[in-house]
């Protein structure tokens, strides 16, 4: 029975980011995902790890309401999502920060106006100013003005995580963000994804690069989450 | 000219950040202006149809309305005796304002078209007509029958019944014709909207995945694309108008001998009626595109 509860080890009375209750999933063709229970708790730092096709990124999706369980409860923010309005799956967005490998970006903008999207669609604007520190802090301050199909994976994947903060989420969620890069590259993205969990942001990092594991948990008490046999586990054996 | 349209509603409805978040759709964009551009003018022209033909209706209705012919025939050396009876009958009918026999000239008017200019009216046995006016009271038709019977039995009255109703009926047929013809448009140009729309939504599907991901809302989302679409109806709607116009102005004027179709066009304040179809295939495009939108978004995501 695989099961993990992150609030063993947060405060009492603090509520949790995410939480599953008895998930699970079915695509139609079998069960992908089953009986998981679990909690995420403010300011926590996770890695989830599994074999490809394991289930790692419907469990993502499942954290940010784009797909609903088949059975269970997943509660984002104290609130189940089965009785989330689309409007308010789109409110509960604004507050969850996601990074995709394959990033997703709108091709016939610049990359300013990308990372600037979520404040777009939220009617709310940010100072040029702070929009330039943010792409300087992601190495980006030279290239605002270039569309996405003239980046490099690197540059989508720091544009992606800046997209993902610019709202100030209390969560963020990467689906393989150094799956397309170097180790140096992967590094500095790891050492962005730190520090925001150092500024407090609950991180949750779906990844089948052990070296990064290591390599994060030597800068933060990062948790290891695997999902195994449709089931999450917290990784027992140090990495 | 649906350049210098399409920069004035720009400076009038200044575009929002939820236009620049939907990449140009391409085709649909012409599409879109030119459908409703086509089914403006052809509206133009169903419009002029049915107010032509509401006119007409009116017109005939009134003219014959109060007018009636009293028909005269008669043996030759009776003819002038009875005709003298009908008018004096005529001339003490309460609801008759006037009455007077059609002289030999306005006799061969009437029968130029028919037999040509040069028929000798005075030695064909031609019925004489008597043109009756009424005084808007109105007279017993009955009575009067009966008093021509006995006055004059070779006089008939014509009250004009027989074709006032089928033409006053024909053109009420018309005019329903023409504001159906112009639901019809309205309809299939919501249909094309939004198919143009449904198009649109889904060669954008990957867009409103991401916008979806970053938080935003359906409404938002739909905004763009309404506006998008309302402003394109807008645009090619004013330019079919203003063709429609220039197709009506262009219309042979309407002659007495040229019958129905050379009147075809508008009077008066009628002129104005096609500047309300804009906004209305405008207000169109806005019901068709949103419901279009917002059912799409609840499938996509």
């Amino acid at each position: 029975m695989g099961e993990y509860r992150a609030g063993n080890w947060v405060g009492a009375g603090r509520p949790f980011m995410i939480s599953f209750d008895n998930v699970a999933y079915n695509y139609g063709g079998g069960e992908l995902l089953s009986d998981m229970t679990l909690r995420l708790a403010p300011g926590s730092f996770h890695f989830l790890t599994g074999p490809s096709g394991a289930g790692k990124t419907t469990f993502l999706k499942l954290s940010y309401a784009e797909l609903l369980p088949t059975a269970g409860h997943v509660t984002l923010f104290d609130r189940d999502v089965h009785g989330l309005t689309r409007d308010d799956v789109a409110m509960t967005r604004r507050r969850i920060g996601v990074v995709h490998q394959d990033c997703q970006f709108l091709d016939h903008l610049s990359l300013t106006a990308n990372v600037a999207l979520p404040l777009t669609v939220a009617g709310r604007h940010t100072g040029e100013g702070d929009l330039a520190d943010l792409l300087a802090w992601v190495g980006l301050d030279k290239l605002s003005a270039a569309l996405p199909p003239s980046l490099s994976s690197g540059e989508r994947q720091r544009a992606a995580l800046a997209r993902a903060i610019i709202m100030g989420p209390d969560v963020i969620l990467a689906d393989e963000p150094t799956g397309n890069l170097d180790w140096e590259m992967s590094l500095r993205l790891l050492t962005l994804l730190v520090e925001l969990n150092k500024m407090g942001k609950t991180v949750l990092v779906a990844t089948h690069d052990l070296n990064l594991i290591r390599q994060a948990k030597s800068q933060v008490p990062a948790r290891v989450l695997r999902i195994a046999k449709r089931r999450v586990q917290l990784s027992g054996a140090d990495l | 000219m649906k350049a210098v349209l399409a920069s004035v509603l720009a400076r009038l409805v200044p575009a929002e950040p939820a236009d620049a978040v939907v990449p140009p759709s391409g085709h649909t964009a012409w599409l879109t202006s030119f459908t409703a551009g086509a089914m403006t003018f052809l509206a133009v022209f169903a419009l002029a149809l049915s107010l032509a033909s509401g006119c007409l209706a009116d017109r005939w209705s009134a003219a014959l309305e109060r007018t009636a012919t009293v028909r005269l025939s008669a043996p030759e050396d009776q003819i002038e005796l009875q005709l003298t009876a009908v008018l004096g009958v005529l001339a003490t009918t309460p609801g008759i304002e006037s009455a007077r026999a059609l002289t030999d000239e306005e006799s061969r008017a009437l029968l130029e078209p028919w037999f040509g200019p040069d028929l000798p009216v005075e030695t064909v046995p031609l019925p004489r007509l008597i043109e009756v006016v009424e005084d808007g009271s109105g007279y017993d038709g009955t009575g009067l029958r009966q008093r021509l019977a006995a006055e004059a039995p070779g006089a008939v009255l014509d009250d004009h019944t027989r074709w006032r109703e089928p033409m006053a009926e024909a053109a009420a047929r018309l005019r329903l014709l023409g504001l159906l013809s112009i639901g019809l448009i309205g309809a299939a140009m919501a249909a094309m909207i939004t198919l143009a729309a449904n198009a649109s939504l889904a060669a954008t599907a990957q867009v409103i995945k991401v916008l979806r991901l970053v938080g935003a809302r359906d409404a938002y989302i739909a905004r763009a694309f309404v506006r998008r679409f309302t402003l394109r109806a807008l645009t090619g709607s004013a330019a079919g108008a203003i063709a429609g116009l220039v197709g009506v102005i262009l219309l042979p004027a309407a002659q007495p001998a040229g019958g129905f179709l050379t009147g075809l066009g508008f009077q008066g304040a009628g002129w104005l009626w096609p500047f309300v179809l804009p906004p209305l295939a405008a207000l169109v495009a806005f019901v068709a595109t949103r419901a279009a939108a917002l059912r799409t978004l609840r499938e996509l995501t």
